[in-house]
């Protein structure tokens, strides 16, 4: 069995205008990877930019915990305030952990 | 006159036609009938009816991505085809004219938000920058209006919708004070993220380039793609209007959070703005169709353009006031009796 390496899997649920900013962004802090999805759903802020330009966007990312810290910062400072945003930690196992970091 | 009127999206059996008189541009109430009962306006509130109802109905997002990017190329394609045949001299004038008006018409409308409807500053620029900007699709259904009556815009018009576009946006943003500006800037937006954003846009792109590609290509090419962008064009636009019908119809539903000021304020201001760019536009030399496609245009309210660029110059703004404003008011609005009343002032005017 090959070895698990426990690292953090961050999560962003974000209006779609966001979309290129925060893979920028996230990239400029230093993350290896990651997987975006159009998705739909609903929340407390309702109304989007565009209503038809898709109407959300998840971006998924497994990065070390210090650095899944500072990319939680950042959204939270940025965004909170006046856009539709979301963002959440887990743990993951990863193989191949080296990969990530 | 009747066959060439064929392939166009307005029902031909409602002109006027006898062999004696010739073409006779319809009136009055006649005007009005004839527009709602065309496809592009009878889509528009089939697509309503499918979302008040509820309907399953819903078009999947690469459709509504390809229509767009199908519509907005064959738009500049057209322009730059007629761009082509038209001389520096004969469009500098509509031109500058345009282009005083994308500069004049988010200053009327952040003078009537702020100062009669009392919205704070925010807001206000940011409605102001949708109803100084240009909706493509209501300047297409003015086309095809004047289609059917016989009074045709210039070839060219679609130049003036591309300089149309971003002037406004621009000055809307530089109405906001230096807090909100700094506040947007911490916040992830700011004018500077914004521009980016208008300039490499799809909405843009594709006018500008489309202009760009009809305006050099060679006419034998263009005659090869010609079925597919100039003969598909109007029942493209009919389907794209379903699809805007869903979207506005879904707006409707914020009607209640917006209040009965920027109701009034979603159909006086395109009246004054459209009755303005009419008389701008016959006097810098524009047909009375071309004058009154300028009209629709000026009076129109920008739903792709402004609201990306303006979610991200100002996060502050509200979403709901100018989306529900152009999009469930405005849009409508225009559709149905604007664009006839356009019509009916350019001609009165040019009379």
């Amino acid at each position: 069995m090959t070895d698990l390496r426990r690292l953090k899997l961050v999560t962003i649920v974000a209006e779609r205008v966001l979309r290129t900013r925060l893979l920028d962004e996230i990239r400029g802090l230093g993350a290896r990877g990651f997987t975006v999805a159009e998705v739909t759903g609903e929340g407390s802020r309702g109304v989007r930019a565009s209503e038809w330009e898709g109407s959300n966007v998840r971006i998924e990312t497994i990065v070390a915990p210090e650095l899944a810290d500072r990319i939680v910062h950042h959204v939270s400072d940025i965004y909170f305030h006046y856009h539709a945003v979301i963002v959440f930690i887990q743990d993951v196992d990863v193989v191949r952990g080296d990969k990530y970091l | 006159m009747l066959v060439t009127s064929r392939a166009l999206p307005y029902n031909t059996r409602l002109v006027s036609w006898t062999s004696k008189e010739g073409f006779r541009p319809l009136a009055g109430a006649e005007i009005i009938i004839s527009n709602l009962l065309s496809p592009v306006v009878l889509a528009f509130a089939l697509g309503m009816a499918a979302a008040l109802v509820r309907s399953d109905l819903e078009f999947p997002e690469a459709m509504y991505h390809a229509l767009t990017i199908f519509l907005l190329f064959a738009i500049g394609l057209k322009g730059g085809i007629a761009l082509a045949a038209t001389t520096l001299a004969e469009i500098a004038l509509p031109l500058a004219a345009t282009l005083m008006l994308g500069v004049v018409t988010p200053l009327t409308a952040f003078g009537v938000l702020r100062w009669i409807g009392r919205i704070d500053r925010v807001n206000a620029a940011a409605i102001a920058a949708h109803y100084g900007s240009v909706s493509a699709v209501t300047f297409l259904a003015a086309q095809a209006f004047g289609q059917t009556m016989g009074l045709p815009g210039e070839g060219y018009m679609p130049a003036l919708v591309a300089v149309l576009e971003v002037p406004a946006i621009v000055v809307a943003l530089l109405l906001v004070g230096r807090s909100v500006q700094d506040d947007a800037e911490r916040h992830g937006g700011g004018r500077g993220a914004a521009m980016r954003e208008v300039l490499t846009g799809r909405s843009v792109v594709l006018l500008v380039g489309g202009l760009v590609v009809g305006f050099v290509a060679d006419p034998a090419g263009l005659a090869t793609v010609e079925p597919f962008f100039i003969g598909l064009f109007p029942g493209a636009l009919t389907l794209f209007l379903l699809e805007l019908g869903m979207v506005a119809a879904r707006r409707l539903r914020d009607l209640r959070r917006v209040g009965p000021f920027l109701l009034a304020f979603g159909v006086v201001v395109p009246v004054l703005h459209g009755c303005l760019g009419v008389w701008v536009g016959q006097y810098a030399g524009l047909s009375i169709g071309g004058s009154a496609v300028l009209g629709a245009m000026v009076g129109s309210a920008s739903y792709i353009a402004a609201p990306a660029a303006v979610r991200i110059a100002l996060p502050q703004a509200n979403p709901a006031f100018y989306l529900t404003a152009a999009l469930g008011i405005t849009f409508p609005f225009n559709l149905t009796l604007g664009i006839p009343l356009y019509y009916a002032f350019a001609r009165w005017m040019g009379a």
